[in-house]
């Protein structure tokens, strides 16, 4: 089965992307309501949102850093752009999110030929600092000299007196697609379970699968081997005579846009823009997606986004009430410990649980959890049957 | 392909027709509630938003303990602390209207985002009715607009902008903690009877939102005195190093330094301007002060023996000696062995007012609350007799200009008192201009039906 350009195997493994990302709100959605582990539970609209968005921002990121081993510590500028730019159609135009979201794809593209072409004048280090500033500039102009643009630390919203000129009178008046209003679930409810689908999540689900299918395209064309080509010897590749620089700054441009698709959508899930998002940190997690993930990996960045929003939007929850629900069926002494040391890791610590996690991650596997699915994969494979070959890896080891 | 029989495909279509199956009988249901996250059982859940990491996470905390002593109260656990000194007898220490008061804690991070998505999942997942907290401005006004449109009442912590209350105020927002407006208006007469009428003052201002209503507040206050402005320098946020901002000062003709700074940014410049010496040098003939218009006990701890003598404001303090306070005090400091500090108390105060103007309405629909917030005149809540404004839902009552102490006992007590400014002191128009003048409007308010 081929289709789409891509080979037998990328063709399934799309499809098995498609049906997973289709059916997140029940797979996230693994204990009853009510229940004490429904705690755990991630199937709601905003973290599908975030899994999905981040996921954008990953897969972008992961063509720059993962192709061509530029480490860009300054992709969260873009998606700062991006989401000034899709708020700020909201403003003027109304609550469409089409005009924001071309409107951000084309910011960012001009950002990022702007940042790109006097960054990639060096490579390595340099060309990680250099990216660093200059987002840490769009920072620190964003929340102070900006203000009037980007509203500064308060974050850019719409305001009842903005001009909204394609406001019709039954318009909707929160961020919508051709009328589908993106805060507008529907709710299934099965014996004690809930599932609760999203507009605004299937809305960003379609587009994290068109730009994943794209950026798997970009892996397997011969763009993307020029890329893999710079990451694995740029002088080499200089000394053949190819000037490597428009290809670099292509991969650069080309993840831009994707962060800055990827901050429209997070405008177009909620509409409002802050600071923050360009801030150092923002960049500096993306980082820590694709690494977790699996750099060069097409899946990699995708399953460390959702890792690590899941922690952050989880773990930071547990407080220590809910430890004493779950630990009270205890005798005291051992439940007064446990809870204890479980405080160490949740709540307020939840940076801690990550950090440990992203330790192990990085010494025990240092391909990410791609390479720890294939791990496993490999292990049952070897148990099963001898000769089952290479089909069934639904996962593209880079 | 392999022998196996588990094929891709043959999961592929088992998961379709399972889905398919599952979905058949039952009914999709969308909006089947009368408002946002309508309570149905025999509990009732609250969100507690507050920064547990970051730069004011020590006050994030601190809004934590107090909030959960806020629902204790409510539940009728402890000794009922502030319920008995309030003057709305509408809470029976038995829950709200029948139902356990049960609350959900995130982190906001500082961070307008990372508050937003913390928020977002208390009202998808957990099914809140009311969010409190919020130490940062910033925060504080995008989680508000967040509730605004999701339809379920916001009730703010420590915010001290302008904005809040002001051009981004919301139907669904309600602020009891003062703001940047109220800070000038009571600093003003304290100043003007220790310092005199004819200074020149020199301002550091944090460059961002809160920093600038801080600053153009204070500056308007001063000039009415017949104060004059030598110099506005905005300093970069987190900067830690300000010694080049304090340089300049002392040769600029200025006799008052104003630092309208907070936090870590605050403790900073303080500890920097008293090591360069500003405290004990001479200009214009007078003796050199400066002043920090809005204080809090971390701020004071902090800046250690830096502060002595120096002026500012704050919303509460524990030294207060009315009944509200002493039973807040109390109980605070018998469950946590601390006193409580000023936005502890705006968060505790804030939970049992939510509450009690639950009760009073006798729903929990968010425009039912907020009609009974309106216009809602209370006492006994250690500020005196307080009024929730109904043009812009802030709160009205007096302010504490305060002063490091001189002789400080404990860790605790290095603020003291030194005048309760009365409220007719510090009320301003809702249009004034420093809040969004006319054009400010509260919008609708929204249940999310």
């Amino acid at each position: 089965m081929k289709m789409l350009g891509l080979s037998r195997k990328d063709t399934t493994f799309l499809l098995i992307v498609i049906a997973l990302t289709l059916f997140t709100p029940i797979l996230l959605q693994p204990f009853p309501e009510g229940s004490g582990l429904a705690t755990f539970n991630a199937g709601y609209p905003d973290l599908m949102q975030r899994f999905a968005i981040f996921g954008i921002f990953a897969i972008g990121f992961n063509i720059l850093f993962g192709l061509t081993g530029y480490l860009s510590f300054g992709h969260a500028a873009f998606l700062g752009v991006g989401s000034y730019s899709v708020v700020w159609m909201y403003k003027l135009l109304g609550y469409s999110v089409v005009p924001g979201i071309l409107l951000a794809v084309v910011v960012s593209a001009v950002f990022a030929l702007v940042i790109g072409f006097i960054s990639l004048r060096r490579s390595g280090i340099y060309f990680s600092i250099l990216t660093l500033a200059f987002a840490q500039m769009s920072y620190n102009l964003a929340y102070s000299v900006l203000t009037p643009l980007t509203n500064g630390e308060t974050g850019l919203q719409v305001y009842t007196n903005d001009p909204q000129v394609l406001m019709g009178e039954n318009s909707p008046t929160s961020p919508h697609f051709f009328g589908i209003v993106m805060n507008e679930s529907s709710k299934l409810n099965v014996g004690g379970w809930e599932f609760t689908f999203n507009n605004g999540y299937y809305f960003t689900a379609i587009v994290a699968i068109l730009v994943f299918y794209l950026s798997m395209r970009i892996f397997r064309s011969p763009f993307g081997l020029m890329l893999r080509a710079i990451k694995t010897n740029q002088t080499r590749l200089n000394y053949t005579g190819l000037n490597s620089r428009p290809y670099t700054l292509a991969a650069f441009v080309i993840s831009g846009m994707y962060a800055g698709l990827a901050g429209a959508l997070m405008a177009s899930m909620d509409p409002l823009a802050g600071a923050e998002r360009m801030q150092w940190t923002a960049s500096g997690e993306v980082v820590l997606m694709t690494i977790l993930g699996g750099a060069g990996t097409l899946m990699g960045p995708i399953l460390g986004a959702g890792f690590i929003k899941y922690f952050e939007n989880i773990f930071s929850k547990i407080n220590d009430n809910m430890l004493h629900q779950w630990f009270a069926w205890m005798p005291d002494g051992i439940e007064n410990f446990l809870i204890g040391v479980s405080h160490f890791f949740v709540g307020k610590s939840w940076h801690l649980t990550l950090g440990l996690l992203f330790m192990l991650v990085v010494i025990f596997l240092p391909g990410g959890l791609v390479e720890g699915g294939q791990r496993i994969a490999r292990r049952f494979r070897s148990r099963k049957s001898k000769d089952d070959g290479s089909e069934a890896q639904t996962q593209p080891a880079e | 392909m392999s022998k196996s029989n588990f094929t891709r495909r043959g999961l592929l279509k088992t998961g379709a027709v399972t889905g398919a199956g599952l979905a058949m009988p039952t009914i999709f249901t969308s909006g089947a509630m009368a408002f946002t996250n309508e309570p149905t059982g025999d509990t009732v859940t609250f969100g507690f938003n507050v920064p547990q990491t970051g730069p004011y996470a020590d006050e994030g905390l601190d809004e934590l303990r107090a909030q959960e002593l806020a629902i204790e109260h409510i539940n009728g656990m402890g000794d009922g602390g502030m319920l008995n000194t309030f003057s709305s007898k509408a809470l029976g220490g038995d829950g709200i209207m029948g139902k356990k008061a049960a609350f959900v804690t995130g982190d906001t991070q500082t961070k307008s985002d990372a508050a937003r998505a913390s928020a977002k999942s208390m009202i998808e997942k957990d099914g809140v009715v009311m969010i409190n907290g919020g130490s940062s401005s910033g925060v504080a006004v995008a989680v508000q607009g967040l509730c605004q449109e999701a339809g379920i009442i916001f009730m703010a912590g420590l915010t001290h902008s302008n904005d809040t209350t002001g051009k981004d105020r919301k139907a669904n927002g309600f602020r009891h903690f003062f703001n940047a407006y109220m800070s000038g208006a009571a600093l003003a007469p304290v100043l003007k009877n220790a310092y005199g009428t004819d200074r020149r003052a020199y301002h550091l201002t944090a460059d961002y939102t809160w920093g600038w209503t801080q600053q153009e507040s204070i500056q308007s206050a001063t000039e009415a005195l017949g104060w004059e402005t030598v110099n506005n320098v905005m300093t970069p946020v987190g900067a830690g190093d300000f010694s080049s901002y304090i340089t300049p000062v002392l040769n600029s003709g200025a006799d008052v330094l104003i630092l309208n700074h907070y936090g870590g940014d605050m403790i900073n410049s303080l500890t920097q301007a008293v090591q360069f010496g500003l405290r004990d040098a001479q200009a214009n003939g007078k003796n050199f002060e400066i002043v920090v218009p809005l204080y809090s006990e971390l701020m004071a701890a902090g800046a250690g023996e830096n502060i002595k003598g120096v002026y500012g404001s704050m919303n509460w303090n524990w030294q207060l000696t009315d009944p509200g306070t002493q039973a807040f005090v109390k109980s605070f400091g018998e469950k946590y062995g601390r006193p409580p500090s000023n936005s502890a108390h705006t968060c505790y105060v804030q939970t049992l007012l939510y509450a009690d103007a639950v009760t009073r309405a006798g729903s929990f629909n968010p425009c039912a609350v907020a009609e009974a917030l309106e216009g809602f005149e209370f006492d006994g809540m250690g500020n005196g007799p307080v009024l929730y404004r109904a043009e812009d839902h802030q709160c009205f009552k007096d302010v504490l200009v305060m002063k490091g102490a001189d002789n400080p006992t404990t860790e605790y007590d290095t603020l003291e008192i030194v005048e309760q400014t009365p409220v007719s002191q510090v009320t301003y128009e809702p249009n004034h201009p420093m809040f969004g003048g006319d054009e400010a409007s509260l919008g609708e308010c929204n249940d999310g039906a």
